[in-house]
């Protein structure tokens, strides 16, 4: 084979532009580019739930209810409720009527009569979005409709979601739901609308025994943070490695 | 190279190129990485902005005491001071303008969302007074004898 220097030097820079090509293309991913967009770092929404402090009254469901206007009489929430009634034979309980919004005041679990004298322990269990560091519902996601924010609230956008579902099954909480209006993925984003303007999420206002805080992780003078810091919390479903930001004082082994 | 080759390499380059020239018009121009990175922060900028623009409807307790301070003092020295007024009278959305008058939930159910008796040892419900709503004067309404704002029984009316 014959081959001049000519020849040499075109293959070689050819060769260069070929090599360079892919990883141009790959630029966009470059961690310090990832690290540039991170504009604001001091902020990171996080909540605290106190179940010790919850009486089931409900009133944190329907005002998330009518604040995200979410339809009253849809069997759906971005937040719930749940009870637990443990009894002498080992067994737990769990009911969650309409996901709490009308209180519970009925001492029947789902049509069934406990004896009062058998309960060992009772007690009520807020639930919401988990604002994830690592949320399944975002990796999942096909088209890029849900995402996490500088500030960790993962929101959907309503115009982009195409409803596949993929999210409500990868979210281990089942926080998200099909919302029966827009026809695509809902879910709690904290009160996004309040919390950017300096409100406190609607179900934390709507708490008259304060068991629903908000507050910024990032702030170590924030009464949540410090809470979370010097005292015992739990986080639900830890193994699942999603680094939930949703912290419970008083979890019980039974909440599931 | 042969011509049988170039034939449909050059269909499948035009389909190329029009999928690019489609997406360069239906993918909006704010479509991209903004957050941590592209796995958790590839979508729409102006999303943010549609999600912070959702109308408040519950103005909270300050926003109430503007213009009914005395209701507003009489509630919060109460037993029923950690209540919000919005729990009961329903959001304020733009009150006074739009809705000029708010429904006021005066039901049995609302009262009982706390004071229905429930055995939950280890909870703080069991903490509050509760009645069993079958056998403490049914189908009368809680307001005829309790005040609402006023809740201690040595106020009963």
């Amino acid at each position: 084979m014959k081959c001049s220097r000519r020849d040499l030097l075109t293959t070689v820079c050819k060769a260069a532009v070929a090599a360079a090509l892919p990883v141009a293309a790959f630029r966009f991913l470059s961690p310090a580019e990832v690290r540039a967009a991170v504009a604001d770092p001091a902020l990171r929404w996080g909540f605290l739930v106190d179940t010790e402090k919850c009486v089931g009254c409900g009133f944190c469901v329907k005002a998330c209810k009518l604040e995200n206007e979410i339809p009253y009489e849809a069997p759906v929430s971005r937040t719930w409720v749940e009870r637990y009634i443990v009894t002498r034979d080992g067994q737990t309980h769990i009911d969650s009527p309409m996901a709490g919004q009308n209180g519970f005041t009925d001492p029947k679990v789902r049509d069934e009569v406990i004896d009062p004298s058998e309960i060992t322990k009772a007690f009520f269990v807020p639930k919401l979005c988990n604002q994830c560091d690592n949320p399944a519902c975002v990796q999942v996601c096909p088209v890029g409709a849900t995402y996490q924010t500088k500030d960790g609230v993962v929101l959907v956008d309503r115009d982009w979601c195409i409803g596949c579902g993929y999210c409500i099954m990868a979210c281990p909480y089942g926080v998200r739901f099909f919302h029966p209006v827009h026809k695509v993925a809902e879910k709690c984003n904290f009160c996004y609308h309040r919390i950017s303007k300096g409100l406190k999420s609607a179900c934390v206002e709507a708490c008259p025994f304060g068991a629903r805080q908000i507050g910024n992780l990032k702030d170590p003078e924030d009464p949540v943070t410090r809470i979370i810091m010097t005292q015992r919390v739990a986080v639900l479903k830890d193994e699942y490695g999603t680094k939930p930001q949703v912290f419970y004082i008083g979890l019980d082994r039974n909440v599931r | 190279m042969k011509n049988h080759v170039w034939r449909p390499l050059y269909v499948v380059l035009v389909v190329i190129a029009l999928l690019l020239v489609a997406r360069y018009f239906l993918v909006p121009s704010d479509f991209g990485v903004h957050g941590k990175n592209f796995t958790y922060g590839f979508h729409r900028a102006g999303n943010i902005m549609d999600w912070q623009a959702v109308s408040i409807k519950y103005q909270g307790r300050e926003s109430c005491n503007e213009c009914h301070p005395e209701n507003v003092a009489t509630n919060s020295s109460s037993k029923h001071g950690p209540i919000q007024c919005e729990n009961c009278h329903g959001p304020a959305l733009n009150h006074p303008e739009n809705p000029e008058k708010l429904t006021i939930d005066t039901s049995r159910d609302l009262c009982l969302r706390c004071h229905g008796a429930l055995p939950t040892p280890g909870s703080q419900r069991s903490r509050i007074k509760g009645i069993s709503p079958d056998t403490h004067n049914p189908e009368i309404p809680c307001i005829d004898c309790h005040n609402p704002h006023k809740p201690d029984l040595e106020e009963m009316q």
